[in-house]
């Protein structure tokens, strides 16, 4: 494997106070004042990490608490107004970037975000196969809140009949995970294989895309899910 | 670096902290008590604060503000369904409270700064050097203004906050220190006003927040409440006492039931007794702690839910905690320490000072931020989700609670109008969907260039520093040039408002410092001016001891301190101490020896074989 330059994840290749050069070390080697990083620096690169979707969440902690212990305030109290001002910034973009990449769902979203320029949330979409099944819990949730509001009775064959489906949604929010964690395999080898051709790139953005439903159908089934708790509290 | 302190800023007990060498010490006064009552009185003597100002709770009780706390950050809207329990008044100005003591009007932060500067000067004479910088506690559910409220009251107080932390998290300090533990603990921290419950994982000398949540207005105050009602309903029924008429008698009734829950945590049953106003004769009532328990098991009970909350955030089960600790004073009830058992399922430790641990917390976070200890750092998170209000007045989040802090958000803003100069911006915080049941932080107003509709382009960047406040800038896109925005907090004071504070404290303090003296002199005057009279009247009966011109010289100068009494000038009365002093000297001296050769006299006499 050829040795690659090490990224510059910095806002500037040289000391905001010294001028000489940082080699893409946070701290600058002649003066030790801590350097910001770039505005438009990605989550995977803040971390040191490559594009990839299997994360160590171990090695992730240890390298969040490495970059806390290097940025964050406590360390900067008694520092200048810019030092305080980059240890303010860097530690804020790291701490979105842990907890960005700590979450899998986050991980996907994100990265289909920087990938396939995704909304920030992705729209939910409900799964076809499902569609009649969902159209009933509907209907089911519209009756539970009339007979709440009416005080009538015969909620709790509606009741029994939503927990029933809740046990098929969940089995489905499954499956659906499953896959996703299958995709996220196969992303990471066409990382790994880091060609440019073009039927890599086509590979990608199928990947990417079939990444996209899944998420979608999730975040439809999730929020279905968490009306059914809302109507069963 | 200067020293830095840590301050407990509690609703019913205050303490102040620093890190004697690797300990974290509470600081005590002269008598060796380590808590201030977090009570301010302001009366015809003069203002107190602490533990004098506790003695004033039933003499003047219009005049003595206690839970001060319960107000910071808030509207009077906020805190109408309990009103009639305190008996100062209260009205509101712009947002702000304002607490009525005789014919001055105070805001919860010029009142916290009192009790703040109490403390501060209880540091200054233990290390006798100027104290300027702290680390303050806050409630960890606090929301944006109330944190903004306490940091208002630091600068009134003279004091440079350098961090606010929240109490639960310090508490882990303290206890992460002394341990030296790893893994997840859950900090159970139920004070006099406030409830807090956090998740923690430590590693590595990293203290990690995981999930915060509580209840800024639930504590012991409400428990004391619950004994107070029914022993106020009582004293109405069989004596016919009403408190409307007898503002000391509540007074009185609280301060005896909270005696009262104290003493239930280690007894059994306590007897109550309440003297009542006009002669009324005595209320006596037995409580057993079965009763009282009964009275408040449904307070705790609301700490449940909260607690469960955090869990499901932090991404745990009850089970997966490795360690449960109590803080604050209301954790010493036996039935909290049953509730939070039963939910975890393992005992809580409870060996460390419930009072005291976070206080020892702020010290060390103090020494942290002071480059004092170097291997431990704390990552907290925000408590509660920040959002603005958008079209159809729902709330679109920002910054979703429990997010690790500092953190920013950035939102584009444009105009609908050709030639639009301002947009405004309405921060909430909270957890519903619109934005009326969620608090309203402040309006921001954003200038804009008048140009064309939607071609401006402004990026509003939202920060929260590692104290939990919220700060906003915004910066043109196209032009990459700052953007002024004007900020009109909905709960809290405007800097004009701090800066006039701090400079009618100083006023105040001045005020203050001159009126102590003047009392100091006052007391040793009539100290004196008795001393005088009896020596008259002894030298009188004495032959040849004294003359007539002496006794007139003496006379004189008496009267003349007397009439010096009525003035203001404390160097006027203590000049004519002095001269009472020269003028009567002569003759105590002469009245010592008298009565000393009388005693050898007696002595020689008695002791005659």
């Amino acid at each position: 494997m050829a040795i690659v330059k090490k990224e510059l994840p910095l806002a500037r290749s040289m000391c905001w106070h010294c001028q000489s050069d940082i080699g893409g070390e946070y701290f600058c080697q002649q003066c030790v004042k801590v350097q910001p990083l770039s505005k438009d620096i990605d989550y995977f690169t803040a971390l040191g990490l490559p594009r990839k979707l299997n994360i160590d969440t171990g090695m992730l902690e240890t390298k969040f608490y490495e970059m806390s212990r290097a940025f964050h305030p406590d360390f900067y109290e008694g520092k200048s107004d810019m030092e305080r001002a980059v240890s303010l910034a860097n530690s804020a973009t790291l701490n979105q970037a842990y907890s960005t990449l700590k979450s899998p769902i986050e991980r996907v979203e994100y990265l289909l975000r920087l990938e396939a320029g995704s909304a920030k949330e992705i729209p939910g979409k409900a799964p076809t196969e499902l569609f009649e099944i969902l159209l009933e819990i509907q209907e089911q949730l519209e009756q539970l809140q009339t007979l709440k509001a009416q005080k009538g009775t015969g909620s709790e064959e509606i009741v029994g009949r939503l927990r029933a489906e809740r046990g098929t949604l969940e089995a489905k929010r499954g499956a659906l995970e499953r896959r996703l964690a299958e995709l996220f395999q196969l992303w990471d080898r066409l990382v790994d294989r880091s060609s440019s051709d073009q039927g890599q790139k086509t590979e990608k953005e199928q990947v990417l895309k079939q990444m996209r439903d899944i998420v979608s159908q999730r975040n439809y089934l999730n929020t279905m899910l968490a009306n059914i708790a809302e109507a069963l509290e | 670096m200067a020293r830095i302190v840590g301050i407990d800023l509690g609703t019913t007990n205050s303490l102040i902290a620093y890190m004697d060498g690797k300990v974290p010490t509470i600081i005590a006064d002269a008598a060796g008590d380590r808590l201030v009552p977090s009570i301010v009185a302001y009366t015809p003597e003069g203002l107190q604060v602490g533990d004098t100002a506790k003695e004033q709770l039933t003499r003047h009780p219009e005049r003595t503000v206690y839970s001060v706390k319960r107000f910071m950050g808030k509207g009077l809207s906020d805190v109408q369904d309990e009103l009639q329990y305190f008996p100062y008044r209260l009205t509101e100005q712009a947002g702000v409270i304002q607490i009525h003591i005789g014919d001055k009007a105070l805001t919860p932060p010029e009142i916290s700064a009192m009790i703040l500067k109490e403390l501060k000067s209880r540091a200054e004479r233990f290390f006798g050097e100027e104290i300027r910088k702290a680390v303050i506690t806050v409630p960890a559910y606090f929301n944006d203004s109330q944190r903004q409220a306490t940091k208002d009251a630091g600068k009134i107080a003279g004091l440079d906050v350098m961090r606010i932390v929240n109490e639960p998290t310090a508490a882990a300090l303290a206890y992460g220190l002394q341990k030296r533990k790893q893994g997840l603990i859950a900090v159970y921290d139920l004070g006099g006003g406030t409830f807090d419950i956090s998740i923690l994982k430590l590693k590595g000398g990293i203290f990690e927040v995981l999930a915060t949540n509580g209840n800024t207005h639930l504590g012991g105050d409400d428990f004391d409440r619950r004994l107070m009602e029914v022993m106020l309903e009582e004293i109405k029924t069989t004596h016919g006492a009403h408190i409307k008429k007898h503002p000391e008698l509540a007074q009185e009734v609280r301060v005896r039931a909270e005696q009262a829950k104290c003493r239930l945590s280690s007894e059994k049953e306590v007897s109550v007794e309440v003297p009542l106003p006009e002669d009324g004769g005595t209320y006596r009532r037995v409580f057993s702690r079965k009763e009282f328990e009964a009275m408040v098991t449904d307070l705790i009970e609301r700490t449940l839910s909260p607690t469960r909350k955090a869990l499901v955030d932090a991404g745990l089960s009850a089970a997966d905690v490795d360690e449960v600790v109590l803080v604050g004073g209301s954790t010493r009830m036996p039935l909290v320490r049953q509730k939070v058992e039963a939910l975890f399922g393992k005992p809580p430790h409870c060996e460390l000072n419930p009072d005291e641990v976070v206080a020892l917390g702020a010290a060390v976070q103090a020494s942290i931020l002071a480059g004092g200890i170097q291997d431990m750092l704390l990552l907290d998170v925000t408590p509660l989700t920040l959002g603005i209000e958008t079209m159809g007045g729902v709330m679109s989040s920002l910054v979703r609670r429990n997010t690790t802090i500092p953190t920013s958000a950035k939102e584009m803003f444009t105009t609908f109008v050709d030639g639009q100069t301002s947009v405004d911006i309405h921060i909430l915080q909270g957890e519903r969907e619109l934005a009326k049941d969620n608090r309203s932080l402040a309006r921001f107003q954003l200038k804009i260039p008048p140009l064309p509709a939607s071609v401006p382009r402004v990026e509003v960047t939202f920060m929260i520093d590692a104290n939990g406040i919220l700060s906003v800038t915004a910066r043109d896109v196209r032009t990459g040039e700052a953007q002024s925005i004007e900020v009109k907090p909905s709960y809290g004071l405007s800097d004009q408002e701090v800066e006039r504070m701090i400079h009618e404290s100083y006023i105040f303090a001045q005020q203050d410092i001159k009126e102590r003296q003047r009392i100091e002199a006052v007391n040793e005057a009539q100290s004196i001016l008795r001393a005088t009279d009896k020596a008259l009247a002894r030298a009188a009966e004495i032959q040849d001891l004294t003359t007539s011109e002496e006794q007139e010289a003496i006379r004189q100068s008496a009267a003349e301190l007397t009439q010096s009494l009525t003035g203001h000038d404390h160097r006027k009365i203590r000049q004519a101490i002095e001269a009472l002093n020269r003028a009567s000297s002569p003759l105590a001296e002469r009245l010592m020896n008298h009565s000393l050769q009388d005693a050898l006299k007696d002595k020689k006499l008695s002791q005659m074989p």
